[in-house]
Order: structure tokens, then sequence, then C-alpha cells
């Protein structure tokens, strides 16, 4: 028993490394970097002077994200619905083409968005046929796009993995009370897939509020999210770790809070937050 | 006699080119507590399913109450289920489960409180109306999801094995409350099977299916009396089923002897079933005896010994009350009214030799038949 156990232990120590190395080790020089002057010297609140310059900031990103989020959400649900009713086999295959665009770089795909939405991109190239032209590059409107096609895989697979362990017979109970589909899908299906929407929900919000390369490549000048501030104040030739770790710090605040607020909801759901696909 | 409410006509159903339901006709007549009996893959679930309107037959018409019903969906039926493992909402308390086919019809507050007391109170979960379904034991749930199917006052109640997942003793106090509820309410009750003595003790009318097809209809009595085949002969208790030849009317001839009978209808020297129940036969002195073999083992089973005799080289089940010994020679007596003669059927010399009887391997595969479903 007793070796079983050192086994155990072992067996679990390279994720231990890895985590003290690449999550609690970021964490602690975050914190000491929010803490400290450029001179290392304790500071409690000076770094945070620096929120009020950059208020505007974080709404715009808390926005953008949210938006992406629901049209995330409100194009993933109904796909992953309809996937999870095909055959096992087509499921198979639909969820590889859903899986597919995160095998490639995120770069890449943020790329070729840019390509389509361009000035002389595909999309204005397809609409000269009809003598039309709109600037669609460095607006929001393309930062969105960027967000929603970047991050829908991450919002598709949580929900349809509870969808698919959904028991048929709940449903047939439903239609056998009195349902039609509908009230079916809002009375049953709905509530008991909170715990996959939850998840899929954190999955695309915490990304799309703290990205920096779609806003950059997409957004242009019109759209500075918070992950451009920070990339800004760490990369920058008058790089200011203090003032970019703050950011940082008050970000991590702000969705640690939003997944608490929403795991309060979700506790109401008896099957939990794992959301399957996670575990 | 009652109105038929149920009217199935030449229903066909196959899935993935295999046949489930081939052109099955049956009729329901209202209060009727009727069952579905026959071993897993009978098409007694599919017979169900399309009468709650959870699939549609391939050809055949669906009535009730003289409307034809094929298109109708599910929640547009006066036909409610209790489903097999129940499949109450998870999401949703005892009170809530069972409000929810009267939420949906917009009925006032008060009403459904009065209704789901009344429902609650029929099937002996007062003051379970805050608990959690997962807080439930089996039985409790079973009657949570009768509460809920009879609230919405169904014409007809449609129950998919609904005691396959109880333990011997709750299914025994759970077959009379249902018989109970189902008298008390006047409803019709359909019920879906594989357990016979669940079928002979609650039904009103039995449904023997196999292979996708009715085998017999009838009472509990006639159908355990008078099979019309060697499957139901089999599958309604133990039977011990002999080739014979029809001599004439009231003449049987098997196991070498000529015996007298009840049956007529038959040609002469028509080679036939017959069929006689264990308990019909009775051990005797040799010199009184009809029939003799061999005693090839015993089994006490409490109120008889369960014995196997060969006779002739068939091996016959015996349930007698006196004792005897194993190798033994004992003779066997067999009254007129214990046999009963049967058409030869697809089913003739499948059944009924019980030389490879153990009581291990019945029990298995009613294990596997639990399994399946």
């Amino acid at each position: 028993m007793k070796k079983n156990a050192f086994m155990k232990q072992l067996s679990a120590t390279p994720y231990y490394v890895w985590a003290a190395l690449f999550i609690i080790v970021p964490i602690i020089y975050v914190l000491y970097y929010t803490f400290t002057d450029a001179n290392g010297s304790f500071v409690l609140f000076d770094n945070f002077k620096i929120i009020e310059h950059y208020s505007s900031t974080f709404l715009l990103s808390l926005m953008m994200a949210f938006i992406a989020t629901v049209i995330c959400l409100l194009i993933g649900y109904p796909l992953a619905l309809a996937i999870s009713r095909t055959k096992p086999v087509t499921q198979k295959i639909l969820i590889m083409l859903v899986m597919l665009p995160m095998w490639i770089n995120f770069i890449i795909r943020t790329d070729s968005i840019a390509i389509l939405l361009e000035k002389n991109g595909l999309i204005n190239q397809f609409l000269s046929i009809f003598n039309l032209h709109f600037e669609l590059m460095d607006t929001r409107f393309a930062v969105i796009v960027g967000m929603v096609y970047d991050f829908l895989p991450y919002m598709i697979l949580p929900i349809y993995s509870v969808l698919t362990k959904l028991d048929i017979r709940l449903v047939e109970a439903a239609r056998d009370l009195g349902c039609n589909a509908f009230q079916a899908l809002v009375k049953v299906i709905v509530p008991l897939s909170v715990a996959g929407i939850i998840s899929g929900i954190t999955m695309v919000f915490v990304p799309c509020v703290s990205t920096f390369y779609i806003s950059q490549r997409l957004g242009g000048a019109n759209t500075y999210l918070i992950g451009d501030a920070i990339e800004a104040r760490m990369l920058s030739i008058s790089a200011d770790y203090n003032k970019g770790a703050t950011l940082s710090f008050v970000l991590m605040i702000l969705i640690v809070v939003s997944t608490l607020i929403m795991n309060h909801y979700s506790d109401e759901d008896e099957t939990g937050t794992a959301g399957g696909f996670m575990a | 006699m009652k109105n038929i409410i149920v009217d199935l006509k030449n229903i066909s159903k196959s899935y993935d080119g295999e046949t489930v339901l081939d052109n099955i006709s049956l009729y329901i007549r209202e209060n009727e507590f009727i069952t579905l009996l026959g071993p897993s893959g009978c098409g007694k679930t599919t017979t169900l399913r399309i009468i709650a309107g959870f699939e549609t037959a391939d050809s055949g018409e669906v009535f009730f109450e003289n409307k034809i019903l094929n298109d109708i969906p599910p929640y547009k039926r006066n036909i409610n289920t209790v489903f097999q493992k129940y499949a109450l909402f998870p999401h949703l308390n005892v009170y809530e489960n069972v409000a929810f086919g009267l939420r949906l019809k917009k009925v006032k507050d008060e009403e459904i409180r009065n209704k789901v007391k009344e429902m609650l109170a029929m099937v002996n979960l007062k003051g379970f109306e805050k608990r959690n379904i997962n807080t439930l034991s089996g039985g409790q749930q079973q009657r949570v999801a009768i509460a809920r199917a009879l609230i919405n006052d169904p014409k007809v109640l449609l129950l998919d094995e609904p005691l396959g997942a109880l333990d011997l003793k709750l299914r025994k106090d759970m077959q009379n409350e249902l018989k109970n509820i189902q008298l008390k309410t006047g409803i019709t009750f359909i019920y879906v099977t594989h357990d016979q003595e669940e079928a002979l003790s609650m039904s009103d009318t039995v449904v023997v299916m196999a292979d996708g097809k009715i085998q017999q209809i009838g009472t509990p009595t006639d159908i355990y009396n008078e099979p019309k085949n060697a499957f139901v002969a089999d599958f309604i208790g133990e039977s011990n089923i002999i080739d014979g030849v029809m001599l004439e009317d009231y003449k049987a001839k098997f196991s070498g002897q000529v015996f007298e009978c009840l049956d007529t209808g038959f040609k002469k020297n028509e080679a036939v079933d017959i069929v006689v129940r264990p308990e019909d036969v009775d051990v005797v002195s040799l010199d009184k005896a009809m029939l003799s073999g061999i005693v090839t083992s015993v089994t006490f089973k409490g109120v008889h010994y369960e014995i196997i005799v060969d006779i002739g080289g068939f091996k016959w089940m015996i349930q007698t009350t006196d004792y005897v010994g194993v190798d033994e020679k004992i003779g066997l007596y067999i009254e007129p009214d214990a046999i009963h003669v049967m058409k030869k059927s697809l089913y003739s010399d499948m059944f009924g030799d019980y030389s490879s009887f153990s009581d291990e391997l019945e029990k298995l595969s009613d294990a596997t038949e639990v399994i399946e479903e």
C-alpha cells in the first residue's frame, strides 16, 4: 500500500513541477511587480493609479469579450445541439471539423481572417461584382469576427460533450408530458446543459478579454484593448514591468470575479461545473 | 363490452432492414390492463413507442378513439408514459416533476398544488414535495414517475418495464399498488414486461410477442392453460413439450402411449405438440403408472421438489411434494385435462426438453434480459 501511494506521488511530480514553474512562479512575479516600484521597493497602491488612465480600455475589453461570447453562444449552442443529435459516426466527423481549426496556429488563423476582410480581400472582391465596397478592416466589427472565429470551438466542445451525455429519454418524457419541440428545449435540454454552457462561456470569455493580437491585427488604432496595453507596457522600449504587471493583476481579478459570478449561477445545477470536456 | 380505445392495424416497423414489428394488429379496450409480454427484442417496447408517438410505423395505422393517430406528435396525444428507469428531470424537485405537465397547460398554481398533493398521496409519497430526485430510492422514483404521468389525466397510461430496476420484494408491492391505482382511476394501462409472472398476476389481457409477431392474445388463465404454440407454452411457466400424434378427437399418442385428452378439431393422425405442465403430473406406484422413467435430478424448492425424469430419452420436469431419490424408477400418471394439444409451429422442437436444464442457466438468461433493455 505504502509503495503504491509513493508511486502515485512520484507519477504526479512532473505535473507539480510544471504547475510550479509555469503557473505559480509567474503569478508570484506578477504580484511582486504589482506591489513594487522600479527600484524594487514595496509600494501598496501606487501602481494602481494607472487604472484610472485605462478604465475605458478595460471597459472596452470587457464589452468586446462579452459580445463575442454571446455570439459564440448563439452560434455554438444550436450547432452543438444539432451535432449531438446526428448518428455517432457523423458526430465524430463533425466534431473533427469543429476542432480542425484549433490545430492551426492562432496567428495564422487571425491573419487569414484579415485576408478575408482586407480592402482588396476576398469579401470585397466578391462584393465588387455588385459594385459594393466595405471598409471592414481596422474596425471593432473585424475584432469581433476574429474573436468569434478563433474561439468558437471552445464554446461548442464543452456544450456538445454535455449534450451527448443527456439522456434522450428525458427529452421524450418532456414531449410525452406536453412539451412541443421548443418547450422541451427551454424546459429540459437547456437547464440540463448549464454546466457545458458555463464552461463554454468561461473558455471563450477569458481569452477574448485578454487578447492583443486579434485587436492589433484586425482592429487597428480603433480598438485598443487591455491586452494591447499590457503588451505595450511589457515589451515597448520604455518597458515598465510594474505598470504592466498591475494591469495584468487587475485583469486577473476581473476574470476571477466574473468566473465566480457565473459559477454561482451554475451551482443550482446539480451536475456541477466541470462540464465533461474540461475534465 | 367497453369501447375500443386504442386500435393497431397491420403495424410493421423495421430498423436498418431488420424487421422489428411484422404486421401487428391489436385492439385495446377502455379500462383494460393489457400487458405486452415477450423476451427482449420481440418488439414489445417498439409497439409501446409507436402508441406513445416516439416512433412512427413504416406501415399500418394507429387509431385512438377511432381517430387516426399516426402523424400526431406525442405532446398532442392524450397518452402518458412511465419510462423504464423513470426518466425523471434531475434539475427539478419532486413537486416540480409531478407538476410539469400541468404547468405546460397553464393550470392555476392553486389547482396544481392540490393535484400534486393528491397524486403524491395516491403513490404514498406525502411530504416528499421538496425532495431532490437524486436522493430518492428506486421505488420512490418509480412512484414519482407514476404520479407525474397520472396527473395529466391520460386516457391511456403506457408503462415500459416500470418495475425492472426494483428488487423482488419491492416489485411485488409495486405490482399490487399499480393494479390498485389502475382499478381506482379506471385508466387503460398498457404494460410492457418480460416477466411472465408479473404479466399473469396483474393483467386482464396478456399479449405474448416474439420475433416481431403476436403469438397469442388472451386472459392470463387462457395463456397459461391453453398456449397456442410451443413458444408461448415455454415462455409462460414451465412446460414439457413433447412430439405427439392426434389419433382422433380425445385421443393423443406420445411417449409411446395413447392418452385420453379433452382436445378436438385436429386431422386424423396429425402431428402435434403436446404440453404437460410439471405440476399436473402425479407420481404414482409403477403398477398404476401410465408412463415410467428414471429420476436424474432432484431439487428442493420449498413448496415442492422439482425433479427431472428421463422417459425414453426425453427429459421431463415434474413438480411433486413426495420425495423421490435420484436413479429411482418412478411411475407417472397424467389426467386427461392436464394434457394440452397444440398445432405444430415454427417453434416446435425448440423448447420443452429439460435435458440441458439448470437453474443457474435460467437465472443467467434472466439477468442478461434485464441488463440488455
